[in-house]
């Protein structure tokens, strides 16, 4: 548990010395879900409408733009070698680099969410709701995203090539994620949605960082 | 057999543009997929084999 | 007991399964012509024409056996893949890598005539029915798979990277296809339903199975042509491949 802990730290620590990578991914988010109403038009009642599903599409593709850093850095400087080497085990560390990349690419996301909301024109109720969904939703990204990471580390076209792996896994996410909120604003209760969310993040807490070890090695042999 | 003559088999009742459609791209791409693969296999043999020509030449000049 | 593991394990390598495939591939062929043949006699000739859909019914003769085998190569395509990753065996992934253009084609298919199909049936060529999002995504599964594979050069590791794609695609395909279909009855209700007249004509389930038969042995045969394709790839500077070219 340590050993997580010291990784989550670390990186922590390295992305506040190169602060402007984390913001690049907050920053992008908020200029896309700026850009639907220019695009659309202001019209309150459908903006109101697809609110859940701009927020939730920007949210999953900021969170795309920090993967292919997830484990690049370390790759290049030998670090990820001797977390391979290293007598704690090695899903233990993948756990906390994926931590470490949810409290940097999802944390201020979940965050700023309800803001954002607010320019869509979402009520209060709403707007717990949507920040609920991204708060059991973006781990769940970030999960599956560090699978194609890992699997693309090295590879050339690697930023381009995580996406076309990563996106298709992420629609779950994205239809109950964004589902939630409209349930709840046609008055269904978003209960259903939220848990099935928090299934899946179960699941994915399991399988992931096992999964994504595996691809590690691979990439390193 | 329903088909009273041939232009109403291409006819398709009225379905032809939807119903050829579908079956003539079905036997293009299973006919294209196969020629693929077994060019492939082709230029691979045929690389291979110039290559063993290539070493027995070479092979000759040595020994000569 | 070793002796028969041993005798099993035989055509595991490349160099015995190549002249082995180059032998089966002329049948596969014939079968595929007869159960194409047959199943496209009764798609065409046999089948009454249907009391809803006029003639145009008759695209489900290829739209659902390709629909089947999309899935199915998946299914086959992960399995070779886990089997490579478990036994490192050099072959299963060489099969898996021969499987994926063969099932994207049946993906591809499958969108092309279901959008035939929606055309004249609901006025739409796309609608965002469950099974036609499910198949999109599927295609995209086996596009991410093979853009993996072409964009490794270590062989190697090529197919274990994939084979860790493949089976992470297969824990979720169920859960996207189930959240595609929960999806759709949430915003569409029931104001488009493609599944097929209660009562299927027992003869249109005959064609249906005959030419899901026909596409099965076709795509075994082109996985088998091309898998002898990178066996001789990959293995050009073996000594066994220089006598297998007499």
């Amino acid at each position: 548990m340590n050993a997580l802990l010291a990784t989550v730290r670390r990186d922590l620590l390295l992305a506040l010395r190169r602060k402007s990578e984390v913001l690049t991914a907050v920053f992008f988010f908020v200029i896309v879900t700026s850009l639907f109403p220019l695009g659309i038009g202001p019209e309150p009642v459908l903006l109101k409408k697809i609110a859940p599903g701009i927020l939730w599409v920007a949210a999953l593709l900021a969170t795309l733009l920090g993967l292919p850093r997830l484990f690049a850095a370390d790759h290049v400087d030998g670090t990820l070698e001797q977390m391979v080497l290293s007598p704690s085990p090695l899903g233990l560390l993948v756990a906390g680099k994926i931590l470490a990349h949810w409290l940097l690419c999802g944390l201020p996301l979940v965050l700023l969410a309800p803001v954002l909301g607010l320019q869509f024109d979402l009520d209060a109720s709403a707007l717990v709701i949507l920040t609920l969904a991204l708060l059991l939703g973006t781990p769940l990204l970030s999960l599956i995203g560090a699978i194609g990471a890992a699997l693309t580390l090295g590879v050339r076209g690697g930023g381009v090539l995580l996406a076309l792996l990563v996106l298709p896994l992420y629609i779950p996410a994205l239809i109950f994620g964004a589902g939630a909120v409209e349930a709840h604003i046609a008055g269904l209760g978003a209960g259903g949605h939220l848990s099935l969310l928090a299934a899946m993040l179960a699941l994915a807490v399991f399988f992931a960082p096992w999964a994504t070890t595996a691809a590690l090695r691979i990439a390193l042999e | 057999m329903h088909w009273n003559s041939v232009a109403e088999f291409f006819a398709m009742g009225g379905y032809a543009l939807y119903v050829w459609g579908s079956f003539g791209a079905c036997a293009l791409l299973m006919i294209a997929e196969p020629l693929l693969a077994r060019r492939r296999l082709s230029e691979v043999r045929r690389s291979l084999i110039r290559e063993r020509l290539a070493d027995e030449l070479e092979l000759q000049q040595k020994s000569q | 007991m070793r002796q028969s593991v041993i005798h099993w394990f035989r055509f595991a390598s490349p160099q015995s399964f190549y002249p082995l495939a180059g032998r089966m591939i002329p049948w596969f062929w014939a079968a595929t012509a007869a159960f194409g043949i047959a199943g496209l006699w009764i798609s065409f000739f046999v089948a009454p024409t249907d009391a809803q859909q006029g003639e145009g019914y008759r695209i489900i003769f290829i739209h659902v056996p390709a629909s089947w085998m999309s899935m199915f190569l998946y299914l086959v395509m992960a399995f070779w893949a886990g089997l490579g990753l478990a036994l490192n065996t050099r072959l299963s992934g060489m099969m898996a890598q021969a499987l994926a253009p063969t099932g994207a084609l049946m993906a591809a298919l499958s969108l092309w005539t279901g959008a035939l199909w929606g055309k004249p049936m609901w006025g739409a060529w796309w609608v965002w029915d469950a099974r036609l999002t499910s198949e999109l995504l599927l295609l995209f599964l086996y596009l991410g798979f093979m853009a993996l594979q072409a964009a490794i050069d270590d062989p190697r590791r090529a197919d274990k990277a994939g084979a860790i794609l493949a089976l992470v695609g297969v824990v979720n395909i169920p859960i996207i296809y189930f959240s595609v279909k929960w999806w759709n009855t949430l915003h569409q209700g029931s104001t488009i339903n493609l599944t097929k007249a209660p009562s299927m004509a027992q003869t249109m389930l005959w064609g249906m199975l005959l030419m899901a038969l026909c596409f099965w042995m076709y795509s075994i045969a082109v996985a088998l042509t091309r898998v002898r394709a990178i066996i001789l790839e990959r293995e050009r500077h073996t000594e066994w491949v220089k006598h297998a070219l007499e």
